[in-house]
């Protein structure tokens, strides 16, 4: 039992039980049992509760200096048991007080007969509660003895486990995507969740695939860096191609749902890149994102519909309009917040959004832009043209390559800037204002660009919302879309193009395709994004300059003590 | 180049002074159109002072530990709010069970001190468990981090709560003794507001005399001061910083209950509002000033309230109460860019400033 600190386990084990008691006690583990994994024996929610638990007890033996089969067995026991248990007398407890007025559901009220149930494995209340300690004694071990694997084996059993679990959650999208037939999907999944069969065979053919990739993956990587550097435009411009068709395709393989899908990720793609400007490029945190969104959708609104009937012009006459407008709302409210930096910028900007939001909901404003209820008859963007005649896009495939091409021009937009004179600007305001200040850069004129820009990328991703929607209404622009935003830039990583798209997929994509997902969405964010911040800064997905930064000021200060002169965190608005 | 910035600066200040010259002239003439049409009575005004002093005490134990964490860390925990919202939503279940047993009836007093400790613990502990979790370990990071990390927390503690305890609103039962209006000096006043305004005058007068008096309070200024001087003198800083949001928890949750009392409802985003009306109130007085945020909560709380029926109503905008919360958010800009030393504008603050 060298170097294992039994208060230092006891303490890691309580703390870790907490994850799968409030994963059962917020109604989580109940929500996804209704999905099946394999068969309905194996539900999502099982899954879950005890990932969470194997987790933790990785995490813990990954902390431990010198590791051990017998420590690690120790360990993996006592975090599985002590969540065990915690689980137990969850489903004794809430069971011993179901008829009496103590009901634990007058408080909790996800701990219902239901909850128990899942729990329990529906094998009554003795049998269930061994099955359900001994599974979670089983998870801690796995979890802790898993370091000791050697790499070789552990990688390719992760990544079949991962790949498996993917696809038995988008379950439902795989058998609906045209391309598959009939026989292939009645092979793999039973009505709710894979056959066992079928994930056998997934989980051992990705383990085939990670283990050869393993082995000779090198060598094909190796081969692409020669060719790359041989012929770096030809493979370049092979590989664009190759992209850009694969994204042309896309809506044809996925169909109609999944396009719709798409969509929702692409306007958020948008909305990502305008805020990554801001936040990741520049460095002003603004949680009054969505306002211009608003801005961009209710100009097309209001300058389209035939119900208020103002001005009704086309699509096409609306759009730069409304990107115009939302570019001088950005300047407008840019030139305030001007001198303000970090914190006081977040929540005066978090103002602004509510403001917008409440003005737009007010009486006040109410027969300009509809109040509560909102505008509808918002023109279709239409293509007229000699060859293909007149289109009229409203279908969720149409709008597909409308916001792919508006991805497109924000992506490029945001490559050529960042490496442009007006990129070094502002990602040297966001190191250090002053010092900026000091190396000649203007920024007045700098800080109002940045808000500028991102503001016309969500002025855009807004009025191609409006439009495809069709209607508009102002709870679709409530603080959360901007929080959502932030969130997927940060768990992809602050500054870095790929890390919103990646962000975008995972964050948006995720809810849309798992509806019980959607309920707990914020509660996931919130908590990813005090996760990231605490262990990974720059995010899934970081810019190589932002990761040095990042991780070179906490090196760079080993007493967490920093003097209030020195600490820039003390400044409030200069001057 | 220079001469440029300045005319460039010059053109944004002369800006600024427009907007706030015109926000400020809509404010004075929509008071006097409304003070001439006379469409309240004094005794209406005195109403919604009164209310207002209820509301502003509210703030101001919220903006306490704002402008306490704030003064030490120089960070603003965003997550303020939940730890606001966290007291009367445990301290909900106690009250009702209490009200159901008939405890209520028979010991109004004691329940509702029972109530107030359950809120004010649970508060406390929220606070301490954040800084513990979240905060400490991000002490020397960037400031977009902490930030951040603050912003995911607020989130996190408001859907875990709608995910524990439901998303349904909660109502509050009932005290007999609080229901009732009583005369002062010739007004009647509703006995609700009158405990509300007592029990934040008391609390925040604990509060001052804890800062001032004790040696832990000494500790906490000096940490406020310089942190680096105070960890050589020999303070914990660690415990110190804890204590500290301990503190802002400890009038968060009792700013929370009375909350819940003068409006008898509790749900899982209710911290939202006030928690960015109580910031503004913190940042008005003078953030990192603890009186400050008093006095500016207090004032907020009587701007907000006369304010909609003030100029609001003399501008002849329609349903002028649902323009409430934006007076707030307006002040907190206006404020941010005029005088962000705040009205006190005291030594800490124009030593950050």
């Amino acid at each position: 039992m060298r170097d294992l600190q039994p208060s230092q386990l006891f303490r890691t084990a309580l703390i870790s039980s907490t994850v799968p008691l409030l994963l059962a006690l917020t109604g989580m583990v109940e929500a996804f049992s209704k999905r099946g994994l394999i068969g309905e024996a194996v539900s999502v929610g099982h899954v879950l509760l005890f990932l969470s638990i194997l987790i933790a007890a990785y995490l813990f033996e990954r902390r431990q200096k010198s590791p051990s089969p017998l420590n690690a067995t120790i360990s993996g026991i006592v975090i599985g048991g002590v969540s065990g248990i915690v689980l137990v007398v969850l489903v004794f407890l809430t069971k011993a007080l179901i008829p009496k007025p103590w009901d634990l559901r007058s408080i909790f009220p996800n701990a219902s007969p239901a909850l128990i149930e899942v729990l329990t494995f529906s094998r009554g209340e003795r049998t269930g509660a061994l099955l359900l300690f001994l599974f979670s004694v089983v998870s801690g071990l796995i979890g802790t003895l898993f370091p000791l694997i050697p790499l070789l084996i552990r990688g390719p059993l992760t990544t079949g486990f991962l790949v498996t679990l993917i696809i038995g959650l988008l379950q439902d999208i795989i058998s609906t995507l045209p391309i598959f037939r009939g026989k292939i999907i009645k092979f793999f999944f039973a009505r709710s969740g894979f056959k066992p069969v079928g994930a056998l065979l997934i989980f051992v053919v990705t383990i085939v695939l990670a283990a050869l990739w393993h082995q000779y993956g090198r060598r094909l990587r190796e081969e692409h860096r020669q060719l790359q550097q041989r012929r770096p435009m030809t493979v370049q411009i092979a590989v664009w191609t190759f992209v850009l068709l694969f994204l042309l395709v896309l809506p044809r393989i996925v169909g109609s749902y999944m396009s719709e899908v798409l969509d929702t990720v692409g306007l958020y793609i948008l909305m990502g890149l305008g805020l990554n400007i801001v936040v990741g490029f520049a460095g002003m945190l603004d949680l009054g994102y969505v306002a211009f969104f608003a801005i961009g959708a209710y100009t097309m609104a209001v300058l389209t519909s035939t119900e208020l009937g103002f001005f009704n012009l086309t699509f096409w006459e609306a759009l730069p309009l409304s990107i115009l407008a939302s570019i001088a709302a950005g300047v407008i409210l840019g030139v305030p917040v001007l001198k303000m930096r970090g914190d006081y910028l977040a929540i005066v900007t978090m103002g602004f959004g509510e403001i917008i939001r409440i003005l737009v909901l007010s009486d006040f404003l109410k027969p300009i832009l509809g109040g509560a209820q909102g505008l509808t008859r918002i023109a279709r963007p239409v293509i007229e043209g000699p060859i293909i005649g007149r289109i009229v896009i409203k279908d969720p495939p149409h709008f597909y390559y409308l916001i792919l091409i508006g991805c497109l021009i924000a992506l490029f937009i945001s490559i050529r800037l960042k490496a442009s004179r007006l990129g070094r600007a502002w990602m040297a305001i966001r190191e250090d204002e002053d010092v900026a200040e000091a190396m000649g850069i203007n920024l007045v004129t700098t800080k109002l660009l940045a808000f500028a820009t991102g503001a016309a990328l969500s002025g855009l991703s807004g009025a191609i919302f409006a439009s495809k929607i069709n209607s508009m209404a102002p709870h679709s622009f409530n603080l959360l879309i901007s929080i959502y935003v932030l969130s997927l830039i940060i768990v992809g990583g602050m500054g870095s193009l790929p890390g919103v798209v990646v962000g975008a997929f995972a964050l948006m994509g995720l809810p849309e395709l798992l509806r019980e997902f959607a309920e707990y969405r914020m509660l996931v964010y919130g908590a990813a994004m005090v996760v990231m911040m605490l262990y990974k800064p720059e995010g899934l997905w970081p810019e190589a300059t932002h990761v040095r930064a990042l991780r070179q000021e906490e090196s760079r200060e080993p007493v967490p003590e920093p003097s209030p002169k020195k600490a820039p965190a003390a400044t409030v608005a200069s001057e | 180049m220079q001469q440029r910035l300045r005319m460039e600066l010059t053109g944004t200040q002369i800006a600024l002074w427009l907007i706030g010259g015109g926000l400020l002239a809509m404010v004075l003439i929509g008071s006097v159109r409304t003070l001439a049409v006379g469409k309240y009575t004094s005794k209406q005004w005195l109403d919604f002072i009164v209310f207002g002093l209820a509301q502003g005490g509210i703030y101001a134990l919220i903006a306490l530990g704002y402008t306490m964490v704030y003064g030490i860390l120089g960070m603003i925990n965003f997550a303020h709010g939940e730890i606001f919202m966290s007291g009367p939503m445990i301290g909900y279940f106690f009250a009702i069970r209490m009200a159901r047993s008939g405890f209520v009836d028979r010991q109004p007093i004691l329940s509702l001190l029972i109530v107030l400790a359950v809120a004010m613990i649970t508060s406390t502990t929220i606070a301490v468990l954040l800084e513990r979790v979240a905060y400490r370990p991000l002490r020397g990071a960037p400031r977009l981090v902490p930030l951040i990390t603050a912003i995911g927390a607020s989130f996190f503690l408001q859907y875990l709560f709608r995910g524990l305890f439901g998303a349904d609103v909660k109502v509050y039962p009932d005290w007999d003794i609080l229901s009732g209006k009583v005369p002062i000096l010739g007004v009647q006043i509703l006995k609700t507001q009158l405990v509300v305004i007592i029990a934040a005058v008391l609390l925040m007068a604990g509060l001052y005399t804890f800062i001032q008096r004790t040696k832990m309070g000494k500790a906490v200024r000096a940490v406020a001061e310089d942190r680096a001087a105070a960890a050589l003198m020999g303070i914990d800083v660690d415990r110190t910083i804890a204590v500290s949001f301990a503190l802002g928890g400890l009038m968060a949750g009792a700013g929370g209950l009375l909350y819940a009392l003068l409006f008898k409802q509790v749900f899982f985003l209710m911290g939202f509002v006030p928690g960015i009306k109580a910031f503004t109130a913190a940042v008005l007085g003078g953030i990192g000033n603890v009186p400050g945020a008093m006095l500016g909560g207090m004032f907020l709380g009587i701007f907000e309230s006369i304010g909609p029926n003030l100029f609001l109503d003399g501008l002849g905008i329609p349903a002028p109460y649902q323009l409430k919360d934006v007076i707030a958010f307006t002040m907190l800009v206006m404020v941010l860019i005029f005088r962000p030393t705040g009205i006190l504008g005291e030594r800490l603050a124009t030593k950050r400033a």
